[in-house]
């Protein structure tokens, strides 16, 4: 058991997991992994590859199974059995591929899914309502300080950094709790990368809470509250960003330091 | 939601997109639509009417209609499919089955309109099964229509039987191809598409600006009304001063206008084109994928089916070659040729009825030039080698734009 570093600790976590176990097969991926997410916080999770970030990430979004260990949704215990059920506990998933549609627009992207229509021929044909859409999507836009060509653009013709934007825009949009960044930053350059960067901490000082992927430790020490690090499948410590150094992580990342809880 | 409930307490500022403005984004961004596929349509006829004076006769362009009605119905629903990403090699034997399944009932003595119903279903059925061969089953839809289309073939020879050509004699199938609109009815119909364009759009525009967003200039909308007015009143005066509107042709232009609202203004349509640019992030994004795969399935096949019919009526008979020659080539190359992308996610039905005239503008042409089919069959090849060619430069061109 792990004894965590809380930054509040009168608050309920937004996410608490315990315990998470998870084989494929004869693989073992996850062994024991547990971490919690506060309101307005920023986690990062790192570890090496096969660390077992991606199995926990599926865990949570739903798209995979415990097989043990338990899930908490602001202090309530929940099953996530589903993508869906993810998103009913309002958590909220930007994956790596972003998962965008290349040939329609950034609205049409936003509510991919969730389009607002109205019955015409029930119950075969619903008619878009576009205008609505654009409509509700500038506010969110707004208030995250999105700056973006106009709506109707198609995806395929903006940037890495204002592709992301649109992904994380439509977490945000389908009033999440929790939004999970999968290597956000991984294929941008500098500027996109403080782009993106940026949108975290805003999305922090709205109160969601964030969990953060990354391989990037100057990334991670830029916008993380803390830092869980995984090593073989197991939460390997949780350090306050401000106590701890960057070559610390990396060693308790490779194994080279020995497993520090708190700092 | 209504927008008139609410209106602007203030009024916002009102910007406005003029239609220029729109068109040059779009052409910077590499989404041309229609635009190279006029171009060329204006080409090829300004090409045939200096080598021969009677191409743009308004007898030779009603024939034109006549000729395009089976090739765009199969390109609208070969459309449909290409936006999937996928490809239907078996819509053209699809519409040969059903000219046979109306065929031989109404030579059975059942009457037009069960016939005609029969074979739309037949379309429906063969459509569920390559759909559910495909979804459900896993075969890459190339190999499923491929086999299909064989397979329909033979169901074809298998129901003409010894006699080889079966003809109608049902008045009422026969005439789907003799008759033409009136004129009051041709110009009642003109009128009622401008207005009905100029509701949409200005609807589109106050719905838009209650909203407090950007909209259409009020010039740009006066175009487009205009524009759609123009060429509504140049194709009835050059019809009527031959026989009038062909009613094939009406029929055809029906269900482009649908299914083109369908793509544009559903949520079934967006979905398809979700569908064919990323079905990963759209079964992500919780849409009912396979659904909509068979749904585009079935509806294509039911369109080679009514392209089947409209076929039938205007031979006056179903035979072997019924849905053979060059009917499936052409009609993927009405889709291509207008513009809809062979890797799925960009086109639309305009594009096939579009390429469907360039096609029959290549063949007409031809034969009124008494062209060898040799010089027809290169010629063809041509203007669809040209046709990808510009969708896979404009492609280059879109992916460079904002990167």
């Amino acid at each position: 058991m792990q004894s965590m570093a809380r930054p509040a600790p009168d608050a309920t976590p937004v996410l608490r997991v315990e315990h998470l176990r998870k084989s494929f097969g004869a693989v073992q991926a996850l062994t024991d992994v547990s971490l919690d997410v506060y309101p307005g916080e920023v986690v990062a999770l790192v570890g090496d590859n096969g660390a077992g970030k991606s199995t926990t990430i599926k865990i949570i979004s739903g798209v995979e199974t415990p097989d043990e260990g338990r899930i908490f949704v602001d202090g309530e215990e929940v099953r996530i059995d589903s993508p869906a059920a993810a998103e009913r506990y309002g958590i909220q998933t930007v994956y790596q591929d972003l998962a965008l549609c290349d040939n329609l627009d950034i609205v049409s992207n936003l509510f991919l899914g969730r389009e607002i229509t109205r019955p015409l021929v029930p119950p075969f044909l619903r008619l878009l309502n576009k205008s609505a859409m654009e409509e509700r999507a500038k506010p969110v836009l707004d208030s995250l300080g999105i700056r973006l060509p106009a709506l109707s653009t198609p995806v395929a013709s903006l940037s890495g950094g204002q592709r992301q934007t649109v992904a994380v825009a439509r977490a945000v949009l389908w009033g999440s709790k929790l939004v999970l960044l999968d290597e956000p930053t991984a294929a941008l350059g500098v500027a996109q990368t403080r782009q993106v960067l940026d949108l975290i901490l805003r999305l922090k000082d709205k109160g969601l809470g964030v969990i953060v992927i990354s391989h990037n430790m100057h990334d991670v020490f830029q916008v993380a509250d803390r830092i869980v690090v995984l090593r073989l499948g197991r939460t390997a410590g949780v350090f306050d960003k401000a106590s701890v150094t960057r070559e610390h992580v990396v060693a308790v990342m490779t194994g080279a330091a020995a497993e520090v809880n708190g700092a | 939601m209504n927008p008139t409930a609410n209106p602007p307490a203030v009024e916002k500022e009102r910007k406005s997109v003029s239609l220029l403005d729109a068109w040059r984004a779009r052409i910077r961004s590499g989404e041309l639509g229609l635009i190279p596929v006029l171009i060329g349509l204006a080409v090829i006829w300004l090409v045939f009417q200096s080598i021969n004076g009677h191409f743009l006769s308004s007898r030779n362009l009603s024939n034109l209609v006549l000729q395009i009605a089976t090739i765009g119905m199969l390109g609208v629903g070969e459309t449909f499919i290409l936006l999937l990403g996928e490809i239907d090699l078996s819509i053209a034997a699809v519409s040969g089955v059903a000219a046979g399944v109306l065929v031989q009932l109404s030579v059975a003595g059942v009457s037009a309109w069960l016939a005609i119903l029969a074979a739309v279903l037949t379309g429906a059925v063969i459509g569920l099964f390559q759909g559910w061969w495909v979804t459900y089953v896993g075969v890459p839809s190339f190999i499923v229509t491929l086999a299909g289309s064989l397979g329909y073939q033979g169901i074809l020879l298998a129901m003409l039987g010894q006699e080889g050509t079966v003809p109608i004699s049902d008045k009422f199938l026969l005439s789907i191809e003799s008759s033409y609109l009136p004129a009051w009815l041709s110009w009642v119909l003109a009128a009622a598409v401008v207005a009905g364009v100029a509701w949409n759009v200005s609807r589109t525009r106050q719905d838009r600006f209650s909203r407090g967003l950007d909209a259409a200039s009020g010039a740009s909308i006066g175009m487009r009304i205009a524009l759609t007015a123009i060429v509504a009143a140049i194709v009835v005066l050059v019809m009527d001063s031959y026989r009038g509107v062909p009613v094939m042709g009406l029929i055809l232009l029906v269900f482009v206008v649908f299914f083109g609202f369908v793509l544009q203004s559903t949520q079934f349509g967006r979905h398809v084109y979700a569908l064919g640019g990323n079905a990963e992030a759209s079964r992500r994004a919780g849409i009912p994928v396979r659904t909509i795969r068979m749904a585009v399935f079935t509806l294509a096949s039911v369109m080679g089916a009514i392209g089947g019919i409209l076929g039938a009526s205007r031979l006056g008979s179903a035979s072997p070659a019924s849905g053979g020659g060059n009917l499936l080539m052409d009609s993927i190359a009405a889709a291509v040729i207008g513009g809809t992308s062979l890797f799925g996610g960009r086109g639309s039905v305009y594009n096939a009825l579009a390429g469907a005239l360039v096609i029959g503008s290549v063949e007409n042409g031809m034969d009124l030039l008494s062209a060898p089919s040799s010089t027809k069959y290169m010629i063809e090849g041509g203007i669809l080698l040209i046709a990808v060619t510009i969708d896979t430069l404009t492609r280059r061109r879109r992916q460079r734009a904002g990167r």
